[in-house]
């Protein structure tokens, strides 16, 4: 993995464990996941507060996206 | 002009107010976390020292501009749901900023690289590639600020005041504190920016549904309004719409900092922590241009109708609010183009002075006149914006915009590609970027300067974002070539 990189990816791996880095950095890729298939969310119903589904699942994300990253943050400190 | 309001004394005196308090704190900057500003990382970025709160302020205050928050609401005025591909946006750029942006910054740190230009030099060597890097990220900026120019325009037109002076006298102003005071300027002003609009915001996303009957109200009157007015709009996606919402928002978030203007941003940042930890905090910033896109329902709930879309939220805000607090929006918005605009030039001026000019033309800069050179650059480029929009149809920045997403998204395989792999080499990444920009031109003209295409997979037809589909090549050909040609050594002097 480390072939031929530089001293700041060194520093990367030093960090963390290999198998605690492969899961961790995974997270990242949920909200993609979770809002680039629309098929999930493009709908009225369950509407909350007078949103649409469509519309708070979208703010939704916002926060539970700054959860994940924190929870990778938190892991690779 | 017969659609001005009549000006009211209290919004202008309102406005007045805190146009007078950025522009005293633009010039004040200059002594602020005092450097030598005849340096170019001190004038261009600061001094490499802001921390988590300042960076917070200066990205936020750099990324959602003034044109977002008057085009964002003015798309879902138009279209509906489909406009909200801003909120995908700018959810999924976070973990991309998280896993990319602190790596580049040490890399920039430790080689005192200050744009994304300066990064490919260092790795690949050679003048002309990084020079394309370089010249991608100039012209994907020129009508970005020019669009600044039009947000500005148009708070100032909600006011009541027609004409270009205004416009001219606050680019002046910027102009002079920003050459004055470099990225400390819009650093400040930040704050004060980005303080007024989360005021606005949420006292209009509070107060509006009151007034309007509430948030189910809100979406009923949206929802009966497009249906009424067919074609492809609705508060909901037509599944025709679906990748090109998502390739729309994917290819925004990794184009996004790309550009000159967030990439100062980060690179301004006093460590790569700092970096992280605003990964986590900036999406508060999205919950804010969620709340700004619904403006563009509750406009539509109001009964409020513009010729041009653009107007809507100026228009909404002068329907439903007192003088005082229109004053207090429009100067919010107005200040909401001049940080992004102060940084966009500075970060163009910084590519012009360290990736064209000193290689292409003048090798022998001393670390003083290149400070100089870039703070004459800076000048140029916002008159040159200024020009733009005074003098041209402002459907050719807008046009030009969109193009510019295009563009910036093929430097994307030199910038964020090589902080992982070695396997690409200069011959590889130029023919790639080439490719990128000729068929993201091409097919961009081939849609009558539309953001998507549709391509033809069996006997489907899947709507694409232009940018994508570039890039998608671009990669190929970067890799094949690279691949076919010999691999890069490793470059010693930065």
């Amino acid at each position: 993995m480390t072939r031929g990189v530089d001293k700041t990816q060194e520093t990367y791996v030093e960090t963390t464990t290999s198998a605690g880095r492969s899961w961790r950095w995974l997270i990242l890729l949920i909200p993609y996941i979770a809002l680039l298939w629309l098929p999930f969310y493009n709908d009225a119903h369950p509407s909350f507060a007078g949103f649409p589904f469509f519309y708070w699942y979208q703010f939704l994300w916002v926060p539970l996206t700054s959860l994940l990253v924190y929870i990778v943050y938190r892991g690779i400190k | 002009m017969s659609d001005l309001n009549p000006v009211n004394p209290v919004s202008m005196s309102v406005f007045i107010a805190f146009f007078v308090l950025v522009t005293v704190i633009g010039f004040f900057a200059a002594r602020w976390k005092r450097g030598d500003l005849t340096q170019l990382h001190e004038w261009g970025l600061g001094g490499r020292q802001f921390g988590t709160i300042i960076s917070w302020f200066l990205v936020g205050g750099d990324f959602y501009t003034a044109y977002t928050v008057i085009a964002v609401p003015a798309l879902v005025y138009s279209v509906g749901a489909y406009g909200f591909f801003a909120l995908p946006y700018t959810i999924i750029v976070y973990p991309f900023v998280f896993a990319v942006m602190p790596k580049l910054w040490k890399v920039a740190h430790d080689k005192n690289h200050i744009t994304a230009a300066d990064y490919v030099h260092g790795e690949y060597g050679g003048k002309w590639f990084p020079a394309a890097v370089a010249l991608t990220g100039i012209v994907a900026t020129m009508p970005y600020i020019a669009l600044q120019l039009v947000g500005m325009q148009v708070v100032i037109k909600g006011l009541g005041v027609s004409g270009e002076m205004p416009l001219i006298v606050a680019f002046v102003i910027l102009a002079l504190y920003t050459y004055a005071s470099g990225l400390r300027a819009p650093a400040m002003i930040a704050f004060v920016k980005d303080i007024m609009i989360y005021i606005v915001v949420i006292a209009a996303v509070w107060l509006i549904p009151v007034k309007l009957g509430g948030y189910g109200h809100v979406f009923a009157a949206a929802d009966a309004h497009f249906q009424a007015k067919g074609g492809a709009t609705g508060i909901l996606l037509k599944p025709s719409q679906y990748t090109a919402f998502a390739s729309l928002a994917l290819g925004s978030a990794l184009a996004a900092f790309m550009y000159p203007h967030t990439m100062t941003a980060v690179l301004s940042s006093a460590s790569a922590k700092t970096v992280r930890k605003n990964a986590i905090f900036l999406p508060a910033y999205t919950l804010l241009l969620g709340l700004i896109a619904l403006l563009g329902y509750m406009a539509i709930a109001a009964g409020v109708n513009v010729k041009s879309a653009s107007d809507v939220v100026p228009a909404l805000f002068g329907t439903l609010f007192p003088a005082w607090f229109i004053g207090f929006a429009a100067a919010a918005i107005a200040i909401s183009a001049l940080v992004p605009a102060a940084i966009m030039s500075i970060g163009a001026a910084n590519l012009f002075t360290r990736n064209l000019w000193r290689p292409l033309v003048a090798p022998n800069l001393s670390p003083q006149a290149e400070a100089a050179n870039a703070k004459i650059v800076s000048l140029v480029v916002k008159f040159g914006a200024l020009l733009f929009i005074v003098f041209l149809p402002t459907q050719y920045a807008i046009d030009l915009q969109l193009l510019g997403g295009v563009w910036i998204l093929q430097i994307f395989p030199a910038v964020v590609f090589s902080l992982y792999t070695r396997r690409l080499n200069t011959p590889g990444l130029f023919i790639g970027w080439l490719v990128g920009i000729a068929l993201g031109t091409g097919l961009a003209i081939s849609q009558g300067l539309k953001p998507v295409y549709g391509l033809h997979v069996g006997h489907e037809d899947y709507p694409l974002y232009i940018g994508m589909i570039a890039l998608a090549a671009n990669i190929v050909v970067s890799f094949a070539v690279s691949a076919l040609s010999p691999r890069r050594a490793a470059v010693t002097t930065a």
